[in-house]
């Protein structure tokens, strides 16, 4: 046990707590008889000149009760932990009891879920009860980031859409929960040139989605962009082999307009998603790829 | 006292009073308690309550409404179902509104009649009530209990014994059975007790509330009242001197003293009390309600049936022992005039209390919206921008159905200029959500506004309003307050 510095007050406490029980029997064991005065039932003691004690006797089967508490210690005790570090006989953890608890529970649910895994994610999309179990493991696992509807937000993926970095299949997402992913755009802004040759850059970027830009700008801009080409593609279709984003379309996961374009040329960024693989089981993560291929792929009411 | 105080601690004299001091043990052994069975206009009175709570207690589960158990509370999916009503957790409001009103009803009936929830109510009398009568229907007459259980242990006492504990058990058993049948619904457990299928939890409330009956009603029965009980002393605190208590006639009954029928009492000089002993011998917290009040006394009125049958015998006026008050007693006020005391302020402000807690207790179950609505932001980004320059926010909403059957809801959301839901449950452009009978459901909805209403309004949390209704009754509009927030 790390709880404590030294295993003297692992036998310090052991020892209050068993003189604890002790003094209580021997409290009980003194208090049981009293002298009182023959005649009139009182201890015999007179306070403030007139008040006195009446021997008013507690029911012996209330005794008892303090008895049965002491003994029921004395049997807690030995069967659970509570002396200082023992373990007691029960060998019983809060940590032992959550693990069987799920054990249990995944002996239950582990025929439902077989039954889901050997059924392919988009005959799964078409089930009710799937898409249900689905949507509490998004809620529960990925929504903190991606929100409850899925659509994400800036630097968290929209994974409604039919855009997607690594790879849309179920086999794809499945991988990215299991294994997690991280994109690195590195800082490029030395390789592309001057703070002008940056600029014209994101103008070029932006004039590959048709989004408003200088056109003069984007095109000084285009012969620069052979930096970029490297990891986006020569057309900036980007690679999902890679996860580099497809920079034709009106996705902008880390912003959009020059400003944001610039920011990301010359700071780069590293974004992670984190892997599920050892918090969730291979079954469970196939039922949450169905589901969050069915955002994006069926028919939305297949979940209700 | 007025000596001056000296830097010693102050020492309290200990005077010894006269008398020889005795050891005795401060762990008092139980006298077991044999009241002698009793009839008459309150035993009456006390057993048409015992039927009353009781038809109600073990019958109520057994009645069927709306092709489902009239009063179950199912405690795995937390619905609540009496008679019409299905209640949520969320409505716990009520049943603090039904324990107020019987906290005032108690005040209420005690500042008028004394103890006359413990006499007559209480389930702790109730089922030692009908102990008592399983006890003198096997083992006999207060006389014959005595006898028997100071008898050696022969075949008749071995048998009486048995077959009483056993009586006493199946009431004990049955009563369990009835208490979980509260929260099972209690034809499949009728059915799953012939196999004994119970499950672990049915199991244990069976037993531990049967056995508890059974060691409550058959072992401890006054014990509970004398020590257990916390009722039992503030309910004493809530007596005064025009509280109807059950009293001991003493100007009228001593000096005591046995008398053969028809002495005259003013040559004997005695009072109406033959010391008979009959009302100490039916008490069933063995007290003598001779010496006045006392804290122990449950108010049961046996000792008025038992003297009032004693003074029919002897040819004397009945109510010796009678409800009185202490000023009715002490000022010899008549019956009629103790009446007119009843309305003191006390007993007119508890009145009050309780009759309009009453009424708004009825009236806000009446006006209680069939449905409720919980707003919840939801746990990723505060704020996000969508499309061109849009601000969105999602919520989580939950919508319970307090209804039994299917329920179409239309979502609208105020507050902002330019607010409007972009999408429920995933859908565009939807804002009607269906929730199945009894069911809770949640719901993402995304709520936008446009860039122009955002500048206008400013970075922030600005109030809004989501309004809910139902399809089929647009006047129950249910109003629930969220925030919207548009980043820096």
């Amino acid at each position: 046990m790390s709880d404590f510095f030294s295993s003297g007050w692992s036998i310090y406490i052991a020892a209050a707590t068993i003189l604890g029980l002790v003094a209580c029997l021997w409290l009980l064991i003194i208090a049981a008889r009293r002298r009182v005065m023959a005649d009139d039932n009182t201890t015999g003691h007179v306070w403030d000149e007139d008040l006195r004690e009446l021997n008013n006797p507690l029911p012996r089967w209330w005794m008892w009760l303090f008895v049965i508490t002491v003994v029921f210690a004395a049997i807690y005790l030995a069967i659970y932990p509570g002396l200082g570090s023992a373990p007691g006989s029960l060998n019983w953890t809060s940590v032992g009891q959550h693990r069987e608890e799920q054990a249990k529970a995944h002996a239950e649910t582990a025929p439902l879920f077989a039954g889901l895994a050997a059924t392919p994610a988009a005959a799964l999309a078409r089930n009710p009860q799937a898409m249900a179990i689905g949507e509490r493991l998004f809620a529960n696992n990925c929504a903190t980031c991606h929100g409850a509807d899925a659509h994400g937000s800036k630097g968290f993926p929209n994974l409604a859409d039919t855009d997607w970095l690594w790879g849309g299949t179920p086999e794809k997402i499945k991988e990215t929960i299991t294994n997690g992913r991280q994109g690195m755009m590195p800082p490029v802004a030395a390789a592309v040139g001057s703070a002008e040759d940056v600029r014209n850059v994101a103008n070029y970027v932006l004039s590959l989605s048709g989004s408003p830009h200088n056109s003069i700008a984007a095109q000084l801009g285009r012969a620069k962009f052979a930096v970029c080409a490297a990891c986006h593609g020569a057309d900036g279709k980007g690679n999902q082999a890679m996860g580099t984003p497809n920079l034709t379309d009106n996705t902008w996961l880390h912003g959009w307009g020059e400003d944001a374009i610039v920011a990301m040329i010359t700071r780069g960024k590293t974004n992670v998603m984190p892997a599920h693989g050892e918090r969730l089981t291979p079954e469970q993560i196939h039922v949450l790829a169905a589901y969050v291929w069915s955002l994006s792929n069926a028919p939305a009411t297949a979940a209700q | 006292m007025t000596a001056p105080r000296s830097a010693a601690a102050r020492v309290i004299p200990i005077v010894p009073v006269a008398g020889e001091p005795q050891m005795v043990s401060l762990y008092e052994k139980q006298k077991k308690i044999y009241p002698r069975s009793v009839h008459g206009w309150f035993a009456r009175w006390r057993w048409a309550m015992v039927w009353l709570t009781q038809l109600l207690f073990y019958g109520l589960p057994w009645l069927n409404w709306n092709g489902r158990q009239a009063v179950l509370f199912e405690l795995t999916s937390r619905r609540f179902y009496i008679f019409d009503l299905v209640l949520y957790p969320q409505d716990f409001i009520y049943l603090t509104g039904l324990l107020v009103i019987s906290a005032y009803g108690l005040f209420f009936f005690t500042a008028v009649g004394g103890r006359l929830w413990c006499g007559y109510a209480c389930p702790q009398t109730v089922y030692t009530e009908i102990f008592l009568w399983v006890e003198h229907r096997i083992e006999g007459e207060r006389g014959a209990r005595m006898k028997l259980d100071a008898g050696p242990w022969t075949p008749n006492k071995l048998w009486r014994k048995t077959a009483k504990h056993a009586v006493w058990l199946a009431i004990g058993l049955w009563t369990g059975f009835t208490f979980v049948g509260y929260f099972t619904p209690i034809q499949t457990l009728w059915a799953e007790a012939f196999t004994l299928a119970f499950g672990p939890w049915e199991w244990f409330w069976v037993n531990f509330y049967g056995l508890a009956t059974y060691g409550n009603a058959g072992f401890l029965r006054e014990q509970v009242c004398k020590y257990m009980c916390p009722y039992a002393r503030f309910q004493s605190a809530m007596f005064d001197h025009d509280t109807m208590i059950v009293s001991y006639d003493t100007a009228r009954g001593d000096p005591r003293g046995t008398r053969a029928r028809g002495a005259d009492l003013k040559t004997l000089g005695l009072g109406d009390c033959i010391d008979c002993g009959l009302c100490v011998h039916v008490c069933p917290v063995g007290i003598d309600i001779r010496d006045g009040l006392q804290y122990e006394c449950i108010a049961c009125t046996a000792c008025i049936d038992a003297c009032d049958s004693v003074m029919d015998k002897m040819k004397y006026p009945r109510g010796l022992i009678r409800y009185a008050t202490q000023n009715g007693l002490a000022k010899r006020l008549s019956r009629a005039a103790m009446f007119r005391h009843v309305l003191r302020p006390r007993v007119l402000i508890y009145g009050a209390v309780l009759v309009a807690i009453s009424v708004a207790f009825v009236v806000s179950l009446n006006l209680r919206h069939t449905f409720k609505v919980d707003i919840v932001r939801d746990r990723m980004t505060l704020a996000r921008l969508v499309g061109q320059g849009q601000i969105e926010n999602l919520y989580r909403v939950q919508l319970m159905n307090a209804t039994e059957r299917p329920q179409r809801y239309h979502l609208a959301v105020q507050g902002v200029p330019g607010i409007a839901l972009a999408s429920v449950g995933g859908a565009a452009d939807a804002a009607d959500v269906d929730v199945l009978p009894a069911q809770a459901r949640w719901v993402t909805v995304a709520v936008r506004v446009s860039p122009q209403a955002a500048r206008e309004i400013g970075p922030g949390a600005h109030p809004i309003r989501f309004e809910v209704a139902a399809a089929d009754d647009a006047a129950r509009v249910v109003r629930e307050r969220s925030t919207f927030v548009v980043p820096r």
